[in-house]
């Protein structure tokens, strides 16, 4: 727990410092907070939603984005070394909040057809509705946060494993593998490459956790959804 | 083999946490962080950040007018100077001109004051030189008349002085003289005056 509160601290103090004083030039640091604002902003919220809509869930979005982010991030960070996203609750949390976003979208945007077109997609024979009813029902409504909670979560005690895995090994090797010392060599460069591998893995898993909520919110939001 | 005992060791400690089942407290503090986050960009940092994009594009959109207007600006005084220009040019053709017909005016004012100068000269000298023939005439008219009638006295051997008669052929012969003289140059002054009435 300590470990998200240190993350959720971070966000907040480098967004204050980086926002308290905008200019319409901006300095270094400033550029920098707004490079990732603009990634979600422009490459997420607008690119797939459009202004309006965009600049409605932007909000969520965004702390959904820097949330799991930095949360992430903490798994390579030096004291903490775990991603807050690693226990389940993170995740769970956030894809509930996906859940309910994309299905308050699609309600407030068809009151009444949501569901109905969700589960019977118009133009499609009556009769495959026997099938295609329950893949829906299935695929959108249960797989969905399931899905996204799972994923983010695999990915982040994975990594956290593979990097216990290297250094413990490393250690191993070092401290007490008699004759095998040279191995450790090895592995603390696997640890190494694994940690770098892992800045990837926190920035990927966040732009694709936020890019499936938004995706699912433009499919509920969608004229023929 | 007591590298992967250790991995097993560690698989199975994580595996003991149930990682796919949450607890209750994981939960809510990770709801809480959401929330916290949430309000913290909500309220907070996006505002900002659509202010500050919103004054951004207006400072540009600024800027721009502001360069349409210098350049405006500049394009008017551009044309100002040109027509200036123009006016200079056309001012300078026109002034060159005016000099140059003063110059031809004055020019024939001078050749006029010129003509009319050696027209004032040769008059004189006409009049001066008729002056003097006549003073010589008139001179000549006695002494001419002197000298015959000495030569004559010479030649006859006596004296004709102060005679009368002398004095009246001498008169008379003077005025054939001068009737012979006019008749001769008769002609001329007529055609002169011919030519000054036409």
């Amino acid at each position: 727990m300590l470990i998200r509160f240190i993350a959720v601290l971070a966000i907040v103090l480098i967004f204050w410092i980086g926002t308290r004083k905008m200019k319409i030039v901006p300095g270094r640091f400033q550029s920098l907070v707004e490079m990732g604002l603009d990634l979600v902003r422009v490459s997420i919220a607008e690119d797939l939603l459009g202004k309006k809509d965009g600049r409605r869930f932007l909000p969520i979005l965004t702390t959904m984005f820097f949330m799991v982010l930095f949360m992430n991030l903490t798994g390579i960070i030096p004291f903490l070394n775990i991603a807050g996203t690693s226990v389940i609750g993170v995740p769970l949390v956030l894809a509930v909040v996906s859940y309910v976003m994309f299905i308050y979208a699609g309600v407030r945007k068809h009151p009444g057809a949501f569901f109905r077109n969700s589960l019977f997609p118009p133009g499609v024979p009556k009769v495959l509705y026997i099938i295609v009813a329950p893949i829906e029902l299935v695929s959108t409504f249960i797989l969905r946060p399931i899905t996204l909670t799972l994923r983010l979560l695999m990915n982040m005690i994975v990594g956290h494993l593979l990097l216990v895995l290297f250094f413990t090994a490393t250690s191993f090797f070092l401290l007490i593998g008699n004759g095998f010392a040279l191995f450790s060599i090895g592995t603390l460069a696997f640890g190494f490459a694994f940690t770098l591998f892992e800045i990837l893995v926190a920035v990927l898993q966040a732009y694709v956790f936020t890019l499936l909520t938004t995706v699912y919110i433009q499919l509920a939001l969608a004229d023929e959804h | 083999m007591s590298f992967s005992l250790a991995a097993v060791v560690l698989a199975a400690d994580e595996a003991a946490h149930n990682p796919v089942f949450p607890e209750l407290p994981d939960l809510i503090w990770g709801g809480v962080c959401f929330v916290v986050l949430l309000v913290f960009f909500w309220r907070g940092v996006l505002p900002r950040v659509k202010k500050l994009l919103d004054e951004r594009g207006e400072a540009i959109e600024g800027n721009i007018e502001k360069a349409d207007v210098a350049q405006r600006e500049a394009e008017a005084v551009l044309e100002q100077y040109t027509a200036q220009l123009a006016d200079a040019r056309v001012e300078a053709g026109t002034i060159r001109e005016q000099a140059r017909v003063d110059g031809q005016r004055i020019l024939a004012e001078l050749k006029e004051q010129a003509s009319a100068e050696a027209a004032r000269i040769a008059a004189n000298a006409q009049s001066q030189i008729e002056a003097e023939r006549q003073a010589a005439v008139v001179s000549l008219r006695s002494e001419v008349g002197t000298l015959a009638i000495d030569l004559a006295s010479g030649v006859i051997g006596e004296s004709l002085n102060d005679d009368a008669r002398s004095a009246a052929i001498v008169d008379r012969f003077l005025a054939d003289l001068e009737a012979s003289e006019t008749s001769a140059s008769g002609s001329t002054p007529s055609s002169s005056t011919g030519a000054v009435s036409s």
